[in-house]
């Protein structure tokens, strides 16, 4: 595209080609705002220029879940979702459908970067404040996305009909029966059997393959509109809004999206795919850590898997509902606890209560307890992937006690608490000035 | 009706425009737009329910009949009723004696909690017969089938005398389906309504009351 999009002086050195594109682009603008939209969104949209690697998993995000409906769509063309046909037709996929296989993996693999991503893109926010004002609804939708992407990826697991699909369904679906009285209908309404079965399945398969991708894609376009209204903030934590150039109106430190931002994130994007098509050719089930070998084994309703773990990027929370005990003959204490772990994140922009937004004019309290929550975080997330009796078992003076599980319960305690003592510690915490512009 | 409105709303518009409000007018909107959201919320009625179980799945659940003469002391049987296992363990007299030494260790050694067996099962061993235990193998906690663990000790540790043990979040049980204190399950597994036809055919989904 050229710089005289508008074309109103017809000079005389212009091409007649440049001068055709000019005024077929003045028949769109004059009844589509494409031109405008353009220069809103990418080439005068000014992102801070101090951007780093930490920048890049927003972009990746976005690539990731192109990659998801591109290979979604494809594998629906083949995929059967009958509690009869559903294992085999996955099966068929992966050795008769011509590079079924490939696009099977993509998927697969593609849902566990998916969260690798996201969990970058969630920790970039945490680290430099990027969910404190005016950001606040950015956040939020943020939260929605991943709660969506949850759902999707629950959703997606049970379609295989694997030992693990069948029982993560059955444990996740019983999550709402904890729910005090209306619990039950609820977790019976959501199977629409009385256990988990081919109704079950094919509603599963709606959900996955139309309904939550629907709300995601809607997500992201609010998550995208309200960043584009406020802006970006930046690892320094400086509204670049507040120095702007007297002239143009264009913040001194900003620079336009594209040419620059979209040429950097092509080098990310390029990282991102050796990393991916290594995980993807050489090992896409990543020691069962992408897909589990239970799942290999058709789903058998009488039978539970002598160790059943969720999929990685769920096992910190699965650690929680697993440490809570029973109060009062109701695991609802789990669940809930469960559900907050989650939730908590949509809290932060209100937990926190620093003077400064970015890591990196906080104070040693504020990077220790981040640090313990990043810790409990990895944790539980292992003590999700292994059984609770892996560490054997504590003495008597224990009363017995699985070592795994005290040990468990320990970080949830620390995960809870980083949320819940966020208003002390970032209000006592020694900051550092903020800088008046980036510093590059 | 509307006659009346658009009468007041000419009247009004005569005296100020567009800032007074029009009152019929808005109490019309605010009722039409009630009767529209209810409108909306009947309709939504139908798609709600046609998630819940089918017809057909309601109708799949007839009692199902077990022979227990092959199950030898000391081991156990998996049948299927209403899709879900139903365990039939036969225990040697070592078990069911073990049964009472661990009250202590039990969040409800009595089977004080009545939906989770018939009333026939509140007992010591929690069955019809003593040595023989039917019980529905669904963990209470979030609907696993736990793993066997009848002997002694092994991987579940040296005071382990024989029980069931779930892989998902690590609930205990003994050999009569009684919950161990500190497993994140909250309550006893459930025992079934069952009866014997003969000594050695269970009946599994009807209640010894029923006729049948």
């Amino acid at each position: 595209m050229t710089n005289n999009n508008k074309s109103q002086d017809k000079s005389q050195d212009k091409s007649k080609l440049a001068s055709v594109m000019g005024g077929t682009l003045n028949w769109v603008d004059a009844r589509f705002p494409l031109t405008s939209n353009i220069k809103a969104h990418l080439t005068e949209y000014y992102a801070p220029k101090n951007f780093n690697f930490w920048y890049f998993f927003g972009s990746l995000a976005l690539l990731v879940l192109v990659l998801q409906i591109l290979t979604g769509i494809f594998l629906t063309m083949h995929y059967k979702p009958d509690a009869e046909l559903a294992f085999g037709s996955v099966e068929y996929i992966m050795r008769d459908v011509p590079w079924g296989w490939l696009i099977r993996y993509m998927h697969s693999t593609g849902a566990s970067m998916f969260f690798v991503v996201v969990y970058l893109h969630m920790f970039r926010g945490i680290i430099y404040g990027s969910y404190r004002n005016p950001r606040e609804l950015i956040w939020l939708f943020g939260v929605a996305i991943f709660l969506a992407l949850m759902g999707e990826a629950f959703f997606g697991y049970l379609l295989p009909w694997g030992q693990m699909s069948y029982w993560g369904a059955q444990v996740i679906v019983n999550l709402f029966s904890a729910i005090p009285f209306i619990g039950p209908d609820v977790s019976e309404w959501l199977r629409g059997d009385y256990l988990v079965s081919d109704a079950t399945l094919n509603r599963f398969f709606a959900f996955h393959v139309i309904a939550l991708p629907f709300v995601l894609v809607g997500l992201v376009v609010a998550h995208l509109i309200a960043l584009h209204e406020v802006g970006s903030n930046n690892p320094d934590g400086v509204e670049i809004k507040k120095h702007k150039d007297k002239a143009t109106g264009i913040p001194l430190d900003g620079i336009p999206f594209h040419p620059y931002y979209t040429v950097k994130d092509m080098v990310g994007v390029a990282a991102f795919l050796i990393v991916f098509s290594a995980i993807l050719f050489f090992a896409p089930e990543m020691g069962g850590y992408f897909l589990e070998a239970n799942n290999f084994v058709p789903a058998d309703p009488l039978k539970t898997p002598a160790h059943i773990a969720p999929v990685w990027y769920f096992t910190p929370y699965y650690s929680i509902l697993r440490a809570v005990p029973p109060i009062l003959n109701s695991q609802f204490p789990g669940v809930a606890a469960m559900g907050l772990s989650v939730v908590a994140f949509a809290f932060l922009p209100w937990l926190d209560r620093s003077p400064v937004k970015s890591i990196r004019q906080r104070g040693s309290l504020y990077k220790g307890w981040l640090a313990a929550f990043v810790v409990s975080f990895l944790i539980l997330g292992y003590l999700g992937t292994v059984p609770s009796n892996v560490w054997g078992q504590f003495g008597a003076w224990m009363g017995g006690a699985d070592r795994a599980t005290v040990v468990a319960r320990f970080f949830t305690v620390v995960y809870f608490l980083f949320f819940i003592l966020m208003p002390w510690y970032t209000k006592k915490d020694k900051t550092k000035p903020v800088p008046e512009r980036v510093t590059g | 009706m509307s006659d009346n409105q658009n009468d007041k709303q000419q009247a009004g518009s005569q005296t100020s425009g567009c800032s007074q409000v029009d009152q019929d007018k808005r109490n019309f909107l605010i009722a039409t737009s009630a009767v529209g959201a209810l409108g909306c919320a009947a309709v939504a009625v139908p798609f709600v329910k046609s998630m819940t179980p089918s017809e057909r799945a309601k109708a799949a659940g007839a009692p199902v009949e077990v022979d227990i003469s092959k199950i030898q002391p000391g081991t156990m049987l998996t049948a299927e009723w209403r899709g879900q296992p139903v365990w039939i363990i036969n225990r040697t007299e070592e078990m069911t004696a073990e049964l009472s030494k661990h009250n202590q260790d039990l969040s409800d050694p009595a089977s004080d909690v009545t939906s989770q067996q018939p009333e026939y099962c509140k007992n010591e061993t929690r069955s019809i017969k003593p040595s023989i235990a039917v019980v529905v193998g669904i963990c209470t906690h979030l609907g696993c089938s736990p793993s066997e663990k009848m002997s002694r000790g092994g991987d579940m540790g040296e005071n382990w005398t024989g029980g069931f043990f779930c892989p998902c979040h690590g609930s205990k049980f003994d050999l009569a389906g009684r919950v161990f204190k500190g497993s994140p399950a909250p309550i006893n597994l459930v025992v079934p309504p069952h009866k014997y036809l003969s000594d050695n055919t269970l009946l599994i989904g009807v209640d010894t009351e029923d006729k049948a």
